[in-house]
């Protein structure tokens, strides 16, 4: 009970603190241009962190995640631009009226886009390394050349008028929420056999993980995750294109979580972030900044190939020196006497 | 009919030239398991030296290196009479061309895969996005972002065939060339010694080096090979379609990454085949459903081949060791 307790006061400190951080932006103490920034940096949190279940814990390589996060972008704003507008208006037309629509787009986003995961995963996991990496490369373009082609949403052209209603508090409480998930995932049994599968596929199978299944589903959640961030995105500028959603938005999401570390939560958000001010940090270079950036990327690669929070997990590593001091503590526990005493102590 | 002829010869021309770009990628992947996204970048840096090489040639060129435009040039092999374009100039251009990107194409290697060959092949995948990007984005510095239009080399004619439809001398030259320097390829890997060597090296690269082949050395030549036919692929597009831009690689390259896929990757000749099924397809998407799927089709096709049969047309499924 009091772990619940402690759980829930922490996400009301969360949410209290975001929310408050969200009516400081609202006042316009801050440049627009930073909080743009900020919020943009909230959006890749999302779709790094859930790449990296699938990539960094599943160990499936997968290069298609923009293709996700486009047809959850594609499908909520379809939703908010037919029935969002007039529901949000129907319940009053404010915030309560926005939560809702907001809310609905955001759960239909991320349900449709895990369906695609789903559609793509199940016949592409059974294939291995290089050749699933392929095939989701191979999804995004797909559906890059589908959204040329629908009119409905625009085609080429772009899909305009979606409604901007996307404030600070909302990116960051589906960052959060992506965040706790894939934290709570990975340290579950669940997660335990994701990552088993990530050391070694063929001894995973061999101990009784249904590995096909596990990844499909790692697939699918890491896929609605993406098509949440692409809700977000869709309502941020109003605006879409195809064109934004091309492989090289798919590798832009790969390099963070890779520059961040795979495996690590920590490492994908700090390279979420990294990724997205450090472009606009390197603006005054002009045209040589996406040189400079991609031969930081190959420098990278060459001198810390493992990332810079590297296959050090933080959170592991800190519970690690918890266990260690603890153990330190109540002495050793390997003779059965000691461990009975801990027991005791515990009740 | 005729419309199927016609879709027929584009298809089989712009395929080939996806031969050549996918046998770049087949081989890198032979030797070193590696997908090589810059592969598609070489392809454009070979375009653009043709386009800057073509500009300084012509019979310019000729007189410049002291020769007599007369004797230099073949007057109108191919319908021509002017005295610039001509099959000679296309050639030498080619040929330096590939020249340029071979020395690319080993500079890469040396610089940028050759360092993380120890780390896992993820790693090496990135370095090779990274790569990718710093060629696009430095084609765009160097060489401009607007797209430049390749001189005509020679004069092209077109020629009609029976049943209504029309072969371009370009689209000619492109076949022959093309299939010259697939012979030409299929005589290094399997009639001289370093293309043993090369083939050993991508059956096992550990047991290579144990057999006394210097490895390094190989893959490098496998790059320079891989990027010299790219550069050729780059300047007989140009030939074919003149505009050429720092980001025409992309799709291109990924295209030709799928022919090499579906052919079977590592598999040489699969590389050929994959190609031109590839180039096939895409236009007679183009002349029968709709031009704007296009793009789309080389990748149903890769999805399907992969679901159905991965190994691809003609390769062979290797045994997992544990």
């Amino acid at each position: 009970m009091p772990r619940l307790l402690r759980n829930l006061i922490i996400a009301v400190v969360v949410l209290a603190v975001l929310y408050g951080l969200d009516l400081v932006f609202q006042a316009r103490l801050i440049s627009p241009y930073y909080i743009r920034i900020l919020m943009l940096s909230g959006i890749s949190i999302t779709l790094a962190v859930s790449l990296n279940l699938i990539n960094g814990f599943t160990g499936q390589f997968s290069i298609g995640h923009a293709g996700f996060m486009a047809v959850g972008a594609y499908s909520s704003a379809y939703f908010s631009v037919n029935y969002g507008v007039s529901l949000a208006n129907s319940l009053g037309g404010g915030t309560l009226g926005w939560v809702v629509a907001l809310t609905l787009a955001t759960v239909i986003g991320a349900i449709v886009a895990g369906v695609a995961g789903l559609v793509v995963g199940i016949p592409s996991l059974r294939l291995k390394g290089d050749y699933l990496a392929i095939v989701t490369l191979g999804f995004g373009q797909i559906i890059v050349v589908f959204l040329n082609n629908i009119q409905a949403v625009g085609g080429a052209r772009g899909y305009s008028g979606i409604p901007i209603v996307q404030r600070f508090f909302w990116i960051f409480l589906v960052a959060v929420l992506t965040i706790v998930i894939v934290y709570n995932m990975v340290n579950s049994a669940f997660g335990r056999a994701l990552i088993s599968i990530r050391e070694d596929e063929l001894a995973a199978e061999a101990m009784g993980v249904n590995t096909t299944r596990y990844k499909v589903m790692a697939f699918v959640i890491s896929s609605a995750m993406a098509g949440a961030g692409g809700v977000l995105l869709a309502h941020f500028d109003g605006y879409l294109n195809p064109k934004s959603f091309e492989f090289i938005k798919s590798f832009e999401i790969l390099i963070m979580i890779i520059l961040g570390g795979l495996g690590s939560i920590v490492g994908s958000v700090l390279g979420a972030v990294l990724l997205t001010v450090l472009p606009e940090g390197l603006r005054s270079f002009a045209e040589y900044r996406m040189v400079i950036y991609s031969l930081l990327l190959i420098i990278l690669m060459i001198t810390r190939p493992q990332g810079l929070l590297g296959s050090t997990n933080v959170f592991k590593g800190w519970k690690k020196k918890y266990r260690r001091l603890t153990e330190s503590a109540g002495g050793s526990a390997v003779t059965p006497g000691t461990t009975e005493v801990r027991s005791t102590d515990e009740r | 009919m005729s419309t199927f002829l016609q879709q027929l010869i584009n298809g089989v021309s712009l395929g080939a030239i996806y031969s050549l770009i996918a046998l770049g990628y087949t081989m890198v992947y032979g030797v070193l398991k590696l997908i090589n996204f810059a592969h598609g970048d070489v392809y454009m840096v070979g375009a653009f030296m043709g386009f800057y090489l073509a500009n300084g040639i012509g019979a310019r060129g000729a007189q410049m290196i002291g020769m007599n435009p007369e004797g230099f040039v073949a007057r109108g092999l191919l319908g021509g009479g002017t005295m610039e374009p001509s099959l000679i100039t296309a050639l030498v251009v080619m040929l330096l061309a590939m020249a340029i990107c071979a020395a690319l194409g080993v500079i890469i290697e040396r610089f940028a895969y050759r360092p993380v060959r120890k780390y896992s092949r993820l790693t090496a995948l990135i370095t090779a996005i990274g790569v990718s990007l710093l060629l696009e984005n430095g084609g765009q510095v160097l060489f401009g972002a607007e797209p430049k239009f390749f001189p005509e080399l020679f004069t092209k004619r077109n020629i009609d065939l029976v049943g209504g439809a029309s072969i371009n001398s370009a689209d000619i030259i492109v076949l022959i060339i093309a299939l010259a320097l697939m012979v030409a390829l299929q005589l290094i890997v399997f009639r001289t010694k370093t293309g043993r060597a090369m083939r050993a090296v991508s059956f096992n690269l550990q047991s290579a080096k144990l057999m006394g082949i210097n490895t390094d050395r190989i893959i490098a030549f496998t790059f320079a090979l891989g990027s010299a036919l790219a550069a050729a692929a780059g300047v007989l597009v140009a030939i074919r379609i003149p505009r050429i831009d720092p980001l025409m690689g992309i799709l291109v390259g990924l295209k030709a990454f799928v022919a090499a896929v579906l052919g079977g990757i590592g598999n040489i000749p699969g590389a050929m085949l994959g190609g031109l099924l590839i180039g096939i397809t895409e236009t007679m998407v183009v002349g029968y459903l709709s031009p704007t799927y296009k793009d789309a089709v080389a990748f149903a096709i890769l999805i399907l081949i992969l679901l159905f049969r991965p190994s691809g047309l003609l390769g062979t499924v290797a045994q997992e060791k544990v």
